[in-house]
């Protein structure tokens, strides 16, 4: 048994050792600067592209991939299992705030690592507010939170979001007209699509094995003392700082350096920075995962997680066009109202879902 | 004897359940009845880690694991 567990975090250290060189490599390869791989991020340009906000727009055929990549992977070990209505909208909304704190830090848990492995110290301040937000999502999970059991459903739900997904991929190699894409900015920065996919696809495969999770690892650390997720984590930002140091990237000619100003893609309103990403740990605990965990349950077959990536969506359009999403140069005006109503949110599901919640 | 159902809870729940079960009656041999592999694999995780013996089988399409404390 002991051996199997052994194995098993091996696993998970060398995947997360793969994920992060390729995140880091990916940005020399032409993806935005410390934006490798950001799960939040690349849904929000996704938005984008189909026309449903116009700051940012790219169709990133990293999250097509993450999504598929789970899905045959699931498949091939007998793991897909259509399941889902618990509490769809309430994970909607969880999903959409998700989103939101993401979009006031600037990134999804993912990113904040990469932004760390990158010389960005104002990964700090979120770091402290993700994990402040993972301890009061644990805090609601100890008093018996709970949205409520999942049932077995018809293979077709299961099939909707990667069958969606496979249109995505379509649109991304066809372009047609109605497609949009940044002419300047994050947007206008990608790599070719196939490396996209294929890099996406070899992600999703892993992280569906090892159950990969960006916010379950700090999560666990606090509430069953394991570190099998977090040696995920870990190894990922591991892997991310020397491949950017083998890279030239820390280079006095290179894109990086340590920090809190002229950080790429950052702003250093660190209040704003904690709460945003807290927003994000309290939200993704009560959801269960990251918002890469919601990609992979996603193409296992989990509808639930299929509505919070819908939510994902919902939540980086209304942040690009209410003027809510964080830009270099700081706060949007209406980001920190979002995120304390947001906060506000998650105490108030969390303290009344729970077992047993009275139906009306 | 203490039997829990965890089927369909998302994680961690499943994880939070056996071990609010685990602490309640330290001497109990705990059954949970669960749906995922991933629920199976973190509640064995778990199971392991605080030295109880863990039997699994399947039932249904679902699984049962049966987790005996070492001290018995």
């Amino acid at each position: 048994m002991k051996a199997l567990f052994l194995n098993k975090r091996l696993w998970i250290i060398g995947a997360g050792l793969i994920f992060g060189v390729f995140a880091a490599l990916m940005v020399n390869w032409g993806n935005p600067p410390t934006m490798g791989i950001c799960v939040a991020c690349f849904i929000r340009d996704i938005t984008g592209s189909l026309g449903l906000q116009n700051s940012v727009q790219y169709l990133r055929p990293e999250i097509i991939g993450l999504v598929l990549g789970a899905f045959i992977t699931a498949f091939s070990f007998r793991e897909f299992r259509v399941r889902g209505g618990s509490s769809p909208i309430i994970r909607f909304v969880l999903g959409a705030f998700v989103m939101i704190g993401a979009l006031v830090f600037l990134g999804c848990p993912i990113r904040m690592m990469l932004r760390l492995a990158g010389g960005d110290l104002n990964g700090l301040p979120a770091l402290g507010g993700l994990i402040a937000g993972v301890l009061i999502g644990i805090f609601f999970l100890r008093r018996g939170f709970n949205l409520g059991r999942a049932a077995r459903g018809p293979a077709l739900s299961g099939w909707i979001m990667p069958v969606i997904m496979v249109g995505l991929l379509l649109i991304a190699i066809f372009q047609p007209g109605f497609l949009h894409v940044s002419e300047k900015g994050p947007g206008s920065m990608f790599v070719p699509l196939a490396v996209a996919l294929v890099i996406g696809l070899g992600v999703g495969f892993l992280a569906q094995r090892t159950r990969m999770c960006f916010v379950g690892g700090w999560r666990d650390i606090f509430l069953v003392k394991d570190t099998y997720l977090l040696g995920g984590i870990l190894a990922f930002f591991v892997a991310a700082l020397v491949t950017n140091y083998a890279a030239g990237n820390f280079a006095a000619s290179g894109i990086y350096h340590w920090g809190f100003t002229d950080e790429p893609i950052a702003h250093t309103d660190h209040l704003w920075n904690f709460l945003g990403m807290g927003l994000v740990g309290i939200s993704a605990t009560l959801l269960g995962g990251c918002p890469l965990r919601q990609l992979i349950l996603t193409g296992e077959g989990d509808t639930d997680a299929g509505i919070t990536v819908l939510g994902l969506i919902a939540g980086a359009a209304i942040a690009h066009n209410l003027s809510l999403a964080s830009s270099s140069a700081g706060t949007g005006a209406w980001g920190p109202v979002a995120v304390i109503i947001g906060l506000v949110f998650c105490v108030i599901v969390g303290f009344f879902m729970r077992e047993g919640a009275k139906a009306t | 004897m203490t039997e829990l159902d965890v089927r369909g809870l998302s994680c961690p729940i499943p994880v939070v359940r056996t071990k609010k079960a685990m602490d309640d009656n330290p001497r109990d041999v705990i059954t949970v009845l669960l749906e995922t592999v991933t629920s199976k694999e973190n509640v064995t995780r778990l199971a392991a880690s605080r030295g109880y013996k863990v039997k699994e089988e399947a039932v249904s399409g679902d699984y049962r694991l049966t987790l005996t404390p070492s001290a018995k």
